[in-house]
Parts: structure tokens; sequence; C-alpha cells
């Protein structure tokens, strides 16, 4: 691997970390905005009063002693996942897809007893996952059901689409794939799939892995040249409706596509990463400051939604 | 949303590092605190001997001392002579130090020491009262004599520095006139003089010098003699009629009073001894901050147990600026802001190799206990407890066996942060759960390379010697930190990272 001169990734207009902290993060995003994004239980609630979706919560745990009642309650649930509400980047999520008698199937497949997932949650409840390890709550969801045209492109874990909402137009879009590396999680940095999406259609562009361009998933074996996303229009207005939700200018919305209740919102991200450009092959830069220089912004998110799919719809 | 100018911003920054330096120059020239350390400074130290007998009875000893002599600087005075009392007094514009004793009989001697560093910037105070020429009689027919040279003297030249000049040379024995002969032949050569130049309506008066050469003793005054050009007194050596101030030349007495007068004693006699010594130049601007009034700026006042503290705590921001630096304009990664600091701060006390063996065992050996303790299946703040006392007992059983095995570098392994150690082990194990070795390796290595960075830039006796002795240069660190956390470009890391963009391109 070598270099890139920094006058190149100019010309590309690739943000970085710096910029992003300070021009974009820093300054449209309000810090009172914050909680509502880093807790997921808070999220789920707020964007639900703006018609968004979001995977149904089964059971919220808050206290030590509720721990006990949850072998109870999880006595007939096959398939659910276990988050920390203020965990950040897919940590201290545990998906249980099934049951095997007394033990718990995990999405790798794994078999794990009632005593684990309990001990998860202490961990949870202590703050073990939450920023600066202030203490937390744990969420019950229900599991999300892939629809089966992305699923199969996916490595175990469920297919994620991440869209950067910038003053609620999303300017950019990439499909996240679970890898054998990535221990069936979407995060990139472990070694997900990171497919960009055009944003006037929901066609994949490029494909990386750990920043590097790949053409095929490297566990399923399937190109992921020709993916296309259905309902597309209707996933990016719904990423669109999380700002008048939130009020943050500048965030990542997390989508999934669930088989029968179609496009759930899974989580929001107020610091959204960077990897994002290498999967489109294109920066963020002129994309943001196109929006930055608009005389007259949309005001409803269909409207946002549409004028990102003809500004920058990729020919 | 609107965007701030950043204008004020900058404006502030400028001044923020522009009143650190110039704080720091400004206290480098009023105080002389060297830039570099090690740099040594000549202070001549004179010591003033005086000797007589007593005569049984009460005695008090008055001598002349130097009160700011021309191109010195007094550093400290001090009197040794045992059951005498003593005082400086001031009085008429000279300076006497006075012993005082009751019934003394036999020979006494006293000593008067005084030290001096050689500044030429240091000049003569201006008499407060103008001095003016003292009448002064001739008799026939020395009378005619001294008009008849003087009048030479004036014929020769144009203001009252060279009248005197030429004055000197006439009176020099090889010029040999009539006039000069039967003048000199009466009368103490330079009283001579002194009484010459008054009569001419100049105010002169004698003076008396000491010529600085090291490691001499016994050293008589000698005679000099000035003249009041109606601004300062100017001196001449009343020998070759060379004007000005040699800079070997200490003056001892100027002015009219007597250099020593002994009452209740006889024999008095006066001899001098010096020495060239080399201090500090720390240690003088030290030594001198507590005169010039403005120590109050510096630590040097501060209890020496303070003085450690803060020549530690001083360091930290040196830490602070590398870490900012690595972080933000580099990109490497470490396992919490901060920590590299600390690390950084426990070398400088354990020296790098030592304590780099240390951290890295406590820190392995804890790794492998916490993944006990996580089998445990405990609650998260007693897990972290439970890992703060085992590496204490870890660093104590190191520091045992260190010893023991002759090392005492083991005793310092404590100057490590033990909680700070502790959250790291929990951090580090944590993140090798979720993400696997490789992470924990990268923000492992990450931490310590800059750490030692850090304890390279916080070790070297410069970084030490300027940020206690200029801590006004932390507003320049502040400035630069302020800076670095405006750069929005891309990281030395971001330049590897986004190199498969090149396709794009």
């Amino acid at each position: 691997m070598g270099w890139i001169s920094p006058f190149t990734l100019n010309r590309l207009g690739m943000l970085n970390m710096n910029r992003r902290n300070v021009d974009y993060i820093a300054r449209y995003n309000d810090r009172s905005s914050y909680p509502l994004v880093d807790n997921k239980l808070k999220t789920k609630l707020v964007v639900a009063e703006y018609g968004v979706k979001t995977p149904r919560l089964l059971q919220i745990v808050s206290q030590q002693h509720e721990i006990s009642h949850f072998r109870e309650l999880s006595a007939d649930l096959a398939g659910f996942a276990i988050k920390p509400a203020k965990g950040s980047g897919g940590k201290g999520i545990t998906v249980v897809t099934g049951r095997d008698g007394d033990e718990f199937v995990k999405a790798s497949g794994a078999r794990i007893g009632v005593d684990v997932l309990e001990r998860h949650l202490t961990n949870i409840l202590a703050g073990l996952y939450s920023l600066a390890g202030a203490s937390d709550v744990a969420i019950v969801e229900n599991l999300v059901q892939s629809t089966p045209d992305l699923a199969r492109y996916s490595f175990q874990g469920v297919p994620d689409i991440r869209i950067i909402v910038f003053q609620g137009y999303p300017v950019m879009a990439m499909l996240r794939l679970a890898t054998k590396a990535s221990d069936g999680k979407a995060n990139l940095h472990q070694g997900a799939v990171g497919v960009g999406l055009d944003i006037g259609t929901g066609k994949s562009l490029n494909a990386v892995q750990f920043n590097r361009p790949i053409l095929l998933h490297p566990d399923t074996g399937l190109s992921l040249g020709n993916i296309h996303i259905v309902a597309w229009d209707e996933m990016l207005e719904m990423a669109s409706r999380c700002y008048e939700a939130t009020g943050l200018g500048y965030m990542g919305v997390d989508l999934v596509v669930d088989v029968d209740e179609g496009p759930l919102l899974l989580e929001l991200n107020a610091r959204p990463g960077l990897a994002i450009q290498m999967a489109n092959g294109c920066g963020l830069l002129p994309r943001l400051r196109a929006i930055e220089n608009l005389k007259r912004p949309h005001f409803t998110p269909g409207d946002r939604a549409r004028f990102a799919m003809e500004e920058f719809h990729k020919r | 949303m609107s965007t701030r100018s950043r204008t004020p911003f900058y404006i502030a920054i400028f001044l923020i590092i522009a009143t650190g330096i110039s704080l720091a120059v400004w206290r480098h020239i009023e105080l002389g605190i060297p830039w570099l350390t090690g740099e040594q400074r000549p202070v001549w130290m004179v010591e003033a001997r005086v000797d007589f007998d007593a005569t049984g009875g009460s005695v008090t000893a008055a001598l002349n001392v130097p009160d700011q002599p021309p191109g010195f600087h007094t550093l400290s005075e001090l009197a040794a002579s045992p059951g005498y009392g003593f005082s400086i007094l001031e009085q008429g514009g000279t300076r006497r130090a006075e012993w005082t004793k009751r019934d003394v009989t036999g020979p006494q001697t006293l000593y008067y020491k005084v030290q001096l560093i050689p500044d030429p910037d240091v000049r003569s105070l201006p008499a407060k009262v103008k001095p003016v020429a003292r009448t002064v009689f001739w008799e026939e027919p020395e009378a005619t004599a001294v008009r008849e040279i003087l009048e030479q003297a004036r014929q020769r030249s144009s203001n009252p520095q060279s009248m005197t000049r030429e004055l000197i040379r006439l009176m020099q024995p090889d010029t040999g006139t009539q006039n000069t002969t039967l003048l000199i032949a009466g009368e103490n050569y330079l009283d001579l003089l002194v009484d010459m130049l008054n009569f001419s309506g100049i105010p002169a008066r004698a003076a008396d010098g000491l010529k600085l050469e090291d490691a001499r003793r016994r050293q008589p005054l000698l005679a000099f003699l000035q003249i009041h050009t109606g601004e300062k007194w100017l001196t001449f050596d009343p020998r070759t009629a060379e004007q000005g101030v040699p800079e070997d030349l200490l003056l001892w007495r100027q002015g009219s009073a007597s250099l020593l007068d002994v009452v209740g004693g006889a024999n008095s006699e006066i001899s001098f001894s010096m020495l060239r010594q080399t201090i500090p130049a720390i240690q003088l601007a030290a030594m001198q901050s507590k005169e010039t009034g403005l120590g109050f700026l510096s630590f040097y006042e501060l209890p020496i147990e303070e003085q450690g503290m803060f020549r530690m705590l001083l360091l930290l921001p040196l830490g602070a600026l590398v870490v900012a630096f690595m972080r933000m304009l580099i990109g490497i990664r470490t396992s919490g802001t901060f920590m590299p600091v600390l690390i950084a701060v426990a070398f400088v006390q354990t020296t790098l190799i030592p304590g780099l063996v240390a951290f890295l065992s406590v820190v392995a050996i804890g790794l492998l206990m916490r993944s006990y303790l996580s089998s445990l299946n405990l609650l998260l703040v007693s897990r972290i407890s439970a890992l703060i006392i085992l590496v204490i007992f870890i660093t104590a059983g190191l520091s045992v066996v260190g010893y023991q095995m002759g090392f005492n570098t083991g005793m310092t392994v404590t100057f490590f942060p033990m909680v700070i150690i502790a959250w790291t082990i929990e951090r580090m194990s944590i993140l090798w759960e979720e993400e696997g070795a490789r992470e924990v390796m990268r923000q492992g290595s990450g931490s310590l390379f800059v750490a030692i960075c850090a304890y390279l830039l916080m070790s070297a006796p410069l970084a030490g010697h300027l940020t206690f002795n200029f801590p006004e240069l932390h507003l320049v660190i502040l400035g630069l930190i302020l800076l670095m956390g405006n750069y929005t470009g891309y990281k030395l890391s971001e330049l590897r990272r986004f190199t498969p963009m090149k396709v794009y391109d």
C-alpha cells in the first residue's frame, strides 16, 4: 500500500476526520441532541412520532433485579437482539436467532446458556459498553428478518444500509455486509464489506473491505456489482425524516429491510465514519458543500430525498 | 447555521503566543535567566580584611564599602567577625559597614565579603546634589606655579575632561618643568591634582579602586581621580591620564568619606583578597529575582518541595502537546486520550528502559489475571476494583523480585498510576474480546509510541529547564494546541488510509 497526496484527496473532495469533527459535527450537531442518538431507547421513541419504524421493542432491562425475570420472559422468544441502549459502534449487541432446547443459538451458530445472556445483561447495566462507562439499560428487540435478496450477500449477520444525512438531505449511502472476519457484525473496521450505493437509484457502485476495493464477497463469493435496493426512495425519505426527529445536521442513519415490516431504523449515529467515501469511490465534501450552498432548502423530507436523488445521481 | 468568524480566534492565539514569548524574553533580559541549561556566569568574591589592635574599651570600626560601583552588580554581602555587632549604614551618599563591640583588647580581625557580578550596563548613580568646586588657597610661590600649569593645561584643552587629561600629563615627572617639581616636592601627588582642579573650578575628588585579578591576596587599593562634568563623575587614572573605569577595576570608595575609621583601636590596616568564581547562571538569576521584585513571576520563592512538584507538573503540557500532535496531525490511535502522558510521566521518574519493562510486565500479567476475572462473572465496578488491587500486588511483587535480583529500578515501578493501569488493562481486555488482538496491539503500541515520544521530549534537560524557569512559555504551548485544534486538513495516517481512492482520480 502506498500513499496518496493530500492534493489528490482534495481534488476528490474526501472528507477527513479533523474536518468532519470541526466543520460538520461540531458546527451542525447540537450537543443537546446527542443523548437522543446515543441512547437507542430514546431514539426509538422519538423517531416513532415522525413515522419512522424501528424493530419491535420486546423488553427493557434497567435494574439488576429485573435480570432474573429475563429468564421467564425470554422463555417463549425465538429470535431477539439484546442491545445496550447507550452502546456505540455495535458494541455489546448479542443476536439470538433461535433456540436449541435450553440453549440459545447465536447468529454465529454458537450455543450459549441463559446464564451467559444474564451476565451480558449485567455488563450492559454496569455500563461496560456505554460511552464514558455510564450506567446503562439493556433493550431486547425483535429479531430483524432480512429480505432474502439482500441476506444472501451477507455472511450470517443482517445487512444494513448506512445513509449520511446532512441537514435533512441524504447525501451518501452504502450497504454493509457482515463477513466471517467481522464475526457477523456490520462494522467496517472489523472487516465487514461496504458497498457504495448510488443515491439516485439504490444500485451498487463499488465495494471495499478493510479499505481495499473488492469485487466479490469474501465469504459468500457473490458478485457485489449489481445489487439493487428495492423501495429506495422510501428509504431515503425515511432517513431524511430523522432530521426533523432529532435536529442533528450531520448524522449517519442505519436502516435494515425486514421481510415483513419493510425498512426499519436500526440506530442513528452522530459521528458517522468516513469509510463510506471509499465504498462510493468519491468524496463527501462536494455534496456537503452543494447542500450548504443551497439558496432555498426544501422543507419536506420527500422533497429533500427527491432533490438528493437527482443531484447526487451517479452517471 | 451561521459560521462564526475565526479572525478573533486567530488574533487571540497570536496574542497568547506573543505574550508568552515576550514575557520570557523580558524575564531573560531583566532577570538574566539563561535560555540554556548549564550556563555559567563569573562572579567576583572580594574580601576586605581589617586588622587593628584594640586598646581596651569599646571599639567602633567603620569601613567604606562599595555602593553600586560602575560595571558591577552587588549580589550579596556579609561580614564575619565574632562577637561584633554589625550593620550597614548609609549616610550622605556613602555606605559604611560598621562593627561595634564593648571591652576589647588585643589584635582584632574583621572581614567584609562582597559578591559582585560584572555587568557593563551598571553606571554609577548621578549625584543627588550637584557638587561644586572647593575653594583652595595657595601660598606663594606655589600659587604662581599652579596658575601657570593650569593656564598651560587650559591652553591645550577644550573641556573639563581634556583639561584634566592635559593636567595629568603636565604633572608627570618626565615633563619635568620647574613649576611641577616645586609643587610635587611639597605634597601628595593625587591630593595636589584634586586641589588644582578644584582651584580651576572643576569639582574633583579622589577615589580608591581595586584591580580584580583571580586569587590575589593582600592587594592594595589604587588611587584614582574623579571629576564632575556637571552630569556625572568621570574617573581618570592619575598615572596614565587614561579616562574611564577599566573592566577589571572595582571602585571601592568614591567620594570624600574616609576609607576606614577605627575608634578604640590602633595600628589599623586594611587588605583585600579576591577570587573569581563561576556559578550557574540560573542560580544567579534565582538569587537576583528576590531583589528585583520580579520574583513573584517565578517559582524560585516556593519551598523546595513544591518546586519539585511544579518541575514535574509543568512538563505535562509538553506531553499533552505531543499527544495532540500525534493524534490530530499524525493520526496515531491510542487507548485512552491522555494515558500516554501519564505513562510518559512515570517513565520520566523510572527512566525509559526499566519503566518500559515494568509497564509491559504489569500490563501483561494484569491481562492474564483479568481473563480469569472475566470468567468469574463479576459486576464491572468490583472487577475494576479487584484489578486495581491486583495491579498493586503485581507492582509490589515486581519491586521485591527486582530488588532481590539487584535491580533497584523495581522500586520505581510504584510511580505508575495504578488506577490508570487497571483501567487500561480492563479496556484492553474488552477490546481483545470484541475486536481481537490486532486492535489491542495497534492501540497498545500506539499508546506506547506516543508515550515514548512524550517521554523523550519531557526528559530532555532543556525542556525541564525552559518549562520550569519560563512558565510563561506554556502560553505558547497553549497557543499551539489551540492552533492544532483548528487544523481541518488530512492526517498523515489518512494519506495512507485513503490510498485506494487513487483509482477514482
